[in-house]
């Protein structure tokens, strides 16, 4: 094995050398620049370190069988809104790096293989053409000399761009020299979310019963329950709860008291079974006050139909105080076919006015944000206008039931809206409560494969609070362009927030010790002025969105993001940035 | 004040719009200008204000055992629904408001009876603060080959031309007056805009009498002067606004387009923008839409599409780009017509001025260009605003396009422009309240017989003071 390996790290560099001194030292930056930098800002080192060498070898060993072809002189490359580039391209483990020839400036183009959503190859004579569609959205296109030379790049792409073992994947191998493994991983946990709302601990408790993941693989560790319940108790409302997700505290409205918690269905069935701990967990929860509301996210016949397969919901009789509203938010494939649609129709620019907006209607992606903002502020209305607690769940719990929270406590709570805030509201809500991002964000709208378990949850969700942020630009405290980072990195990372489908799976890759944590990076000075609101005022009032048709917006910054336009409003919102921070030097001296 | 059946209503409801079960109980009052909804409730003391001649319609719906509802739609698209206590009062309300927002003369109107405190010799400087003869020297004119022709002094060529206007330096007399019997309503080629940086300019006129050969050659000397006016370019364009088949039916009638064949190096180009009847409906069709009550997205979808308004919009902005790019890029002078001249025309040359100079994008700027080729050149303004009881074929929200396309230009370079969205909505809402005597009018002529510019208030002068 270890001769095997040898031979391969010899190959590798065998043919690395061969090329000649001032390709390789172009080579050599652009190595240097793979590990230092990110995203697009370039930094130039004629010399690489020891370590960063180290790395290279070691993620080449494990993936170099998958490239036939590492560098390709004469290609060009072509990305919207940059004219076409004539220079070297590199194929490495994890990326695919393009340097031109600009002698006096060397421009450096870095892809993340993973952000790679589908290729298609064209051949013509002796060169071929692989046009590149990213998974944020981007279409890229390379020409390539020699036939053989480009099916081998295409090759390495495809496999390399889709890689099934997460400890193969780009964030273990990630090592920017101003961060560290040693930093804290995370920003909050669910001890720590316990220990800052001091009004519930006399009627809540935090419970570790699921400290080894037995009783619900999807949940973290540490989940906050009702103080009369205890932990047999929750062992077995968690048997009759779909993937054993009972239903658990997500958030606590400190002006009148109330709670919102999630969870998945209840199994009841077909022969409608009870479940007598599940009932007393949700009595603990409205304890004494009169009644509490449930919102499921299907149907009222989509929950119908759950009771055939073992699912089901609520019933009246059985849980007499809670009033169930049933409010169908779109999921799973459905959602995935209307970005796919909705991705098509902004990429043709050639059709005019009318079939544009039958487009966009057809594609019905601002009927599903339209739903879910609704839904959320139904949610909210509960809480904070009626006054009663909330237990929300669709059939799985990972998917719309986090959606459906995630809002409400936007629209609710000013705790969220900071950037740390929803950050740590994020991390609680979508990583640490088990919404499979793996599965979920394995390909995105370009995507010719078979679709599995792909669907753009967390992408509505980001788009639901484009369009807060868009009705209320001054309460929030982060800005848009925090949303598009988040969602290229959901589908593509260098960190490790978004890798696996759960705590546990996570906890086995060993993802917390040996990968960094993206929303720490985003908290970083240098980051946080990107990611901040210049105009954000804290206003301790919820702010109610307005849901008629006439108030939503196509998330231009992010569907349209790649066209001249969205250049434009790039640029202006740098300016206005700008001129926010110098204004306020201007005050204070 | 003979015109008010019932000065006073006590005990009207007036409707929230977005959730009607929420009203607020008050008083209504009638006065000669406004009617005015004072909220009863103690403590607070709101009041709405509507001005009769923003409102475009007034209807009475079936009585209810509530009351009797009154809907009033204003021009600025604000729509108010009142209850009243009995049905009597309703009918004279109604009565009453009916016709005061509908005055039967110019006196009648607002601007006239508008008397804030201001003396006779600062509202003359008012009047003069806009003077669009700096707006043609900032443009370098008259110089070498542009100059300011007296042709139509006292209105004598055209009735609804300006009487300063620019025509190239070889234009003579005869040449004008013969291409201006060859043209609509005596509408001949003059300047619009001028770029002093490659001489090219944008020309206006109506559409030429042609009908299906008749040639003038006056006209053609004029065209052929615009273009000499243009010595770094050997040919220029001719941008017919309206859909091809329209123009090909306007020649049955004796009117028509230019045949490319009788005018030397000309370049012929239509461009589809649809009629005022058809924006009238479109508009009409877009506000039923907004005012659905709770559509689902795709009603309102599918309702905004089948409206065709953002269609118009683009339509008028292909246009300008289109006019732009000859001037910037290709440095070809460009003749601009339409029908008669005085709405796509003005739509399609300010759009262009908006986005070649950036002057155009200030407070001041844009007030200039207003008043060039909307007011100075005779957009018919008592016409398509209804300022005055009329032919309701001939009202038409073609200003409201050109403010929408400034506003789409807005939407896209959020920082090249002085002025914020407020600005251009109180612009729009001046364009219909008659309270300043600045759109007063069908042309300069009709103003100066009224004798209205000398001692009406500005309106651009007061906003000019409010948004910078």
């Amino acid at each position: 094995m270890a001769v095997h390996v040898q031979n391969k790290r010899k190959l590798f560099l065998d043919s690395y050398h061969q090329t000649n001194r001032a390709q390789r030292s172009r080579e050599r930056e652009a190595v240097a620049f793979i590990f230092s930098g990110e995203g697009g800002e370039v930094i130039c080192s004629r010399r690489l370190d020891h370590r960063t060498i180290q790395i290279f070898d070691r993620q080449l060993m494990e993936l170099s069988e998958h490239i036939k072809t590492a560098n390709v002189e004469d290609a060009v490359l072509r990305q919207p809104l940059h004219p076409a580039a004539r220079g070297t391209l590199c194929v490495t483990g994890h990326h695919l790096l393009f340097s031109d020839r600009e002698e006096s400036s060397p421009q450096h183009f870095l892809l993340l293989l993973r952000n790679i959503d589908a290729i298609e190859k064209r051949m013509s004579g002796s060169s071929g053409t692989i046009t590149i569609k990213c998974k944020d959205l981007c279409v890229l296109q390379l020409d390539i000399p020699g036939m053989e030379q480009c099916l081998n790049i295409a090759r390495s792409i495809e496999t390399l761009s889709c890689l099934e073992n997460v400890s193969e994947m780009y964030p273990f191998f990630y090592r920017p020299s101003d961060q560290s493994l040693k930093d804290q991983w995370g920003l909050s946990s669910t001890e720590k979310h316990y220990s800052q709302m001091t009004d519930l601990h006399d009627r809540w408790r935090v419970s570790s019963v699921n400290r080894d993941y037995s009783v619900c693989p999807t949940y973290p560790q540490a989940v906050i329950v009702p103080k009369d319940i205890n932990d047999e108790m929750l062992v077995k409302a968690a048997k009759f709860r779909h993937g054993g997700r009972f239903p658990v505290l997500c958030y606590y409205h400190r002006k009148n008291g109330m709670v919102i918690m999630r969870s998945s269905q209840p199994l009841t069935g077909a022969n409608r079974k009870r479940c007598r701990e599940d009932e007393l967990l949700l009595q603990a929860v409205i304890d004494g006050s009169d009644k509490g509301y449930i919102i499921d996210t299907r149907s009222s016949q989509q929950a119908q139909q759950a009771r055939m397969t073992g699912g089901g919901f609520e019933s009246k009789s059985c849980y007499s105080c809670w009033k169930r509203l049933h409010r169908q938010v779109e999921r799973g494939k459905a959602l995935q076919e209307s970005l796919i649609k909705l991705v098509e129709a902004c990429g043709n620019d050639s059709h005019n006015m009318d079939r544009w907006l039958s487009k966009l209607e057809n594609s019905k992606w601002l009927s599903h944000v339209q739903t879910a903002l609704s839904t959320a502020g139904l949610l909210a209305e509960c809480v904070e206008r009626d006054g009663h607690s909330v237990l929300v769940h669709c059939s799985e719990g990972t998917d719309s039931t986090l959606l459906i929270s995630t809002v409400a406590q936007l629209i609710m709570d000013p705790c969220c809206r900071t950037l740390e805030g929803f950050l740590a509201l994020l991390e609680r809500e979508w990583v640490q409560a088990g919404h499979p991002f793996q599965k979920r964000c394995a390909h995105s709208a370009y995507s010719h494969a078979r679709l599995q378990q792909e669907s753009p949850v967390f992408l509505l969700l980001l788009d639901c609070v484009w369009q807060l942020l868009h009705q209320f630009p001054l309460a929030l405290g982060f800005s848009e362009a925090l949303l598009l980072r988040l969602a290229t990195e959901a589908y593509a990372s260098s960190y490790g927030t978004f890798l696996c489908n759960s705590d546990k799976e996570r906890c086995v890759s060993r993802v917390k010790e040996k990968t960094l944590c993206l929303f720490q990076a985003l908290l970083r000075p240098k980051e946080r002025r990107c990611y901040a609101n210049p105009l954000y005022e804290r206003t301790e009032l919820a702010i109610w969105p307005s849901v008629h048709p006439q108030s939503l917006q196509l998330w231009r910054g992010y569907f349209l993001r790649w066209t001249q336009q969205a250049r434009h409003l790039e640029e202006a919102q740098e300016e206005i940035r700008n001129m926010v921070i110098l204004w306020e030097k201007m005050a204070l001296t | 004040m003979e015109h008010i059946r019932l000065p006073k209503v006590e005990g009207v409801r007036l409707l929230d719009r977005v959730s009607p079960r929420r009203s607020r109980v008050g008083t209504l009052y009638l006065t000669a200008t406004h009617s005015i909804f004072v909220e009863n409730e103690a403590g607070v003391r709101s009041e709405t204000w509507v001005l009769h001649s923003l409102v475009s319609s007034v209807e009475r719906q079936a009585a209810t055992s509530s009351g009797c509802a009154l809907l009033i739609h204003c021009k600025n698209f604000q729509v108010l629904q009142f209850i009243l206590p009995r049905e009597r009062e309703c009918h004279d309300v109604h009565l009453s408001l009916q016709r005061l927002s509908q005055p039967e003369s110019y006196a009648e109107l607002y601007c006239f009876s508008y008397k804030p405190n201001v003396d006779e010799e600062e509202r003359r400087q008012e009047w003069d603060f806009l003077e669009l003869k700096d707006d043609y020297s900032r443009m370098g004119l008259p110089n070498a080959l542009w100059k300011l022709s007296p042709a139509n002094k006292h209105y004598k060529v055209s009735d609804t031309y300006p009487t300063d206007l620019y025509v190239p330096e070889s234009a003579t007399p005869p040449v004008i007056v013969g291409s201006a019997k060859f043209r609509s309503r005596g509408r001949f080629p003059t300047l619009s805009y001028y770029s002093k940086e490659n001489y090219a300019a944008i020309c206006r006129s109506s559409q030429p009498l042609s009908g299906f050969s008749a040639r003038c050659l006056e006209d053609e000397q004029m065209l052929e002067a615009i273009l000499k006016s243009n010595p770094r370019s050997d040919f220029m364009y001719v941008v017919d606004t309206r859909p091809k088949l329209n123009a090909i039916a306007n020649r049955a009638a004796g009117k028509g387009y230019e045949n490319e064949d009788n005018y030397s190096n000309i370049k012929f180009q239509f461009i589809g923008i649809e009629n005022i009847h058809v924006m009238r409906n479109s508009q009409q069709k877009m506000l039923e839409v907004c005012e659905l009550r709770s559509p689902s997205m795709s009603d309102f979808l599918e309702g905004l599409e089948s409206s065709g308004w953002l269609k118009h919009i683009k339509a008028v902005l292909d246009a300008g780009i289109f006019i732009a790019k000859a001037v910037a890029e290709e440095g070809v002078s460009v003749l601009v017509h339409c029908s008669d001249g005085w709405d796509r025309t003005a739509q399609v040359c300010s759009v262009a001025s908006v986005l070649l100079d950036p002057y155009y994008r200030t407070l001041r700027g844009l007030m200039v260009l207003i008043e060039r080729d909307w007011i100075s050149f005779g957009h018919k303004f008592s016409h398509r605003c209804y300022h005055l009881v009329g032919d309701p074929k001939e009202v038409s929200p073609v200003i409201d396009q050109f403010l929408e396309c400034v506003w789409q230009l807005m939407e896209q370079f959020p920082c090249a422009f002085e002025f914020n969205e407020r600005f251009l909505i109180t612009i729009h809402s001046h364009i219909y309240s008659c309270q300043y005597g600045n759109f007063i009018g069908n042309n300069q002529r009709e103003r100066q017989e009224l004798g209205f510019s000398r001692f009406l208030k500005d309106v651009d002068n007061i906003l000019a003071l409010c948004y910078l």
